[in-house]
């Protein structure tokens, strides 16, 4: 049995997904659960459920937000009083800044946005995939110790038979220590749908979207199933969305639940980015788009015509 | 003032990717090169800002394979002014580039006033390389950026976080930035850039001028292998608007009966 830290974020004051799924794939080991700020007692039940034996809520000062140097410091600071063969976290915005802050800090390694592990002999064994996604590699980890460990949200998946932990709750103080690379502000996106790299549904808009003025028509349908709205690099680069929304090899890569590609081609940079979600679906005017061998269902016909009709579908199904 | 840009080449986005026959790692032999494309956004960073301070010097680092050069000699053609090669045919893990880097940066001689790199490479997307290399200098980083701005001593850069929000960051130098697509748009190399480039000096070190071994690798990758395949999906014709409200309801049916996903 190993000993091993799970980082959890908060985020909008929510315990982050992935950290259940982290809690749950590690059933079997001796797990803790360290926080920057604090969790409210439901917060900690869940954590327990789940497996946590302790919950270390960190505090102290300057770490109200996040900032690469004073999180780093601060667990640094804790993981040192510790003893733990492993650490783990989210591969989130976050959790990709601050592991390899971290893991130097103990002069270790990370294997970062693993979306698959086991334990052999008490020895940490995982899967990745490299080349966003066009191909899997088993990665292990050597020197120093604690190893750590970034775990991709939405891969793991929930557990649904959870072994759980004692959960009790420790406060901890800890120093930010010096931090030169000061956040001043946070510019909040305009929309507040979760992370394309979190979301459980994705819609995305490729090419044949035509302008960012019809991306109205997917958010229309993300709004009644709860997705978020990605789009193509040929979308991102014709200037009809962001590139916080790609998807692809130079955007995110994404493994939700389910996938509406509509008016992509499927580019293989675009595949890549997207294959390892659990049902596709795409619709394309082109029966002979790429994006069709990805597809579980294919809908050949036109995106201007299809996305609406599939909009009230969806609204007589959840009755919304 | 130094500027240091650190690149990596990978293969293009477009490459089918085809594991070696031992699992070992992937078939290098037809892969066309490029410059890791957020690397781009580093390069054009640099020479933005050496084009409000003439007497900047702009070296980009790689550590690779010698038999291509392509992503030094492109950032040098963009414009940069010099270039060191740590020369490696490994597939290093990142504390082992990012140590390779810092040893570079020591050998070159100059004091680094600031370190560009690409938030990410697109190969192994270890996203690692930055936060490393500044923990191993002990320099405060962001990662991520989208927005850089210098105003008087300090520089304010903006990092891309969940769903597009941002946070905003000011820092003294010297410092690590690492560039996110949306920062800038890279320049072309210009063709009496690509010529100048050829008689620009590239600076050639081992693994072992830098300090580097193979007790520094703490990533093993091994098994690499093409992902499981799906089984053919469904396709449904709906080009006629007479068939479509059929089609869609069906499909959507499908997502809950037999997908369950909805």
């Amino acid at each position: 049995m190993s000993n091993i830290l799970v980082f959890t974020e908060l985020h909008d004051g929510h315990v982050k997904h992935v950290t259940l799924e982290i809690l749950g794939k590690l059933s079997g080991q001796s797990v803790d659960v360290a926080v920057i700020g604090d969790l409210s007692n439901d917060q900690i039940a869940e954590l327990a459920k789940y497996g946590a034996q302790n919950v270390h809520k960190l505090k102290g000062a300057q770490l109200d937000k996040y900032s690469p140097e004073g999180y780093a410091n601060a667990l640094t600071n804790f993981i040192k009083t510790k003893s733990y063969d492993y650490v783990f976290a989210g591969a989130t915005s976050m959790g990709k800044d601050l592991l390899p802050r971290l893991a130097t800090k103990f002069d270790a390694g990370l294997a970062s946005d693993v979306v698959n592990f086991t334990f052999e002999n008490g020895t940490f064994a995982g899967t990745r995939p490299l080349f966003a996604g066009k191909c899997l590699a088993k990665v292990e980890l050597n020197g120093p110790k604690p190893h750590f460990i970034s775990i991709r949200p939405n891969a793991l998946g929930m557990t649904t038979t959870p072994t759980s932990g004692s959960g009790a709750a420790h406060d901890v103080s800890v120093d930010a220590g010096t931090i030169r690379a000061m956040i001043k502000e946070i510019v909040k996106a305009a929309s507040t749908k979760v992370d394309l790299t979190e979301a459980n549904i994705i819609i995305t808009g490729g090419r044949a979207m035509k302008n960012a003025e019809n991306f109205k028509i997917l958010d229309q349908m993300a709004d009644v199933i709860g997705a978020t709205v990605g789009a193509s690099r040929a979308a991102v680069d014709s200037g009809f969305a962001p590139h916080s929304m790609q998807v692809g090899q130079t955007g995110k890569t994404v493994a939700p639940s389910l996938y509406i590609a509509c008016g992509v081609s499927g580019a293989i940079q675009h595949l890549a980015g997207m294959r390892t979600s659990k049902v596709i679906v795409a619709i394309n005017s082109d029966p002979d788009a790429p994006i069709f061998t990805k597809a579980d269902y294919g809908i050949v016909g036109d995106l201007f015509q299809i996305v609406p009709i599939m909009t009230e579908e969806f609204k007589k199904l959840l009755g919304r | 003032m130094n500027i240091f840009v650190c690149v990596k080449q990978v293969p293009d986005t477009e490459t089918k990717i085809t594991p070696t026959g031992d699992g070992s790692f992937i078939e290098t032999a037809s892969i066309k090169w490029i410059m890791n494309p957020y690397d781009e956004f580093a390069v054009e960073q640099a020479l933005l800002i050496k084009q409000s301070n003439p007497a900047a010097n702009v070296t980009v680092v790689r550590v690779g394979p010698t038999k291509d050069t392509e992503a030094l000699r492109t950032a040098m053609a963009m414009g940069a002014d010099d270039a060191i090669l740590v020369e490696t045919n490994e597939n290093l893990d990142s504390y082992s580039i990012a140590k390779a880097l810092k040893g570079a940066i020591a050998k070159s001689g100059k004091t680094a006033d600031i370190i560009l790199t690409g938030k990410q490479a697109i190969d192994d997307d270890a996203l690692q390389v930055p936060q490393v290399l500044a923990e191993m200098l002990n320099l405060p980083s962001v990662s991520v950026i989208v927005g850089f701005e210098v105003s008087g001593n300090a520089i304010k850069v903006k990092r891309e976080i969940e769903g597009g929000a941002l946070e905003v960051y000011e820092l003294g130098t010297p410092c690590v930035i690492a560039c996110n697509k949306g920062l800038n748009t890279p320049r072309y190399a210009s063709l009496p850039g690509i010529m100048k480039a050829k008689k620009k000096p590239m600076t050639q070190l081992s693994l072992t001028d830098v300090g580097v071994s193979d007790s520094d690798r703490r990533v093993k990758y091994s098994q690499f292998r093409l992902p499981p395949e799906k089984p053919p999906g469904k396709k449904f014709e709906a080009t006629d608007p007479a068939k479509q409200n059929d089609v869609v309801s069906q499909v959507v049916g499908l997502l809950r009966t037999e997908a369950k996903v909805i």
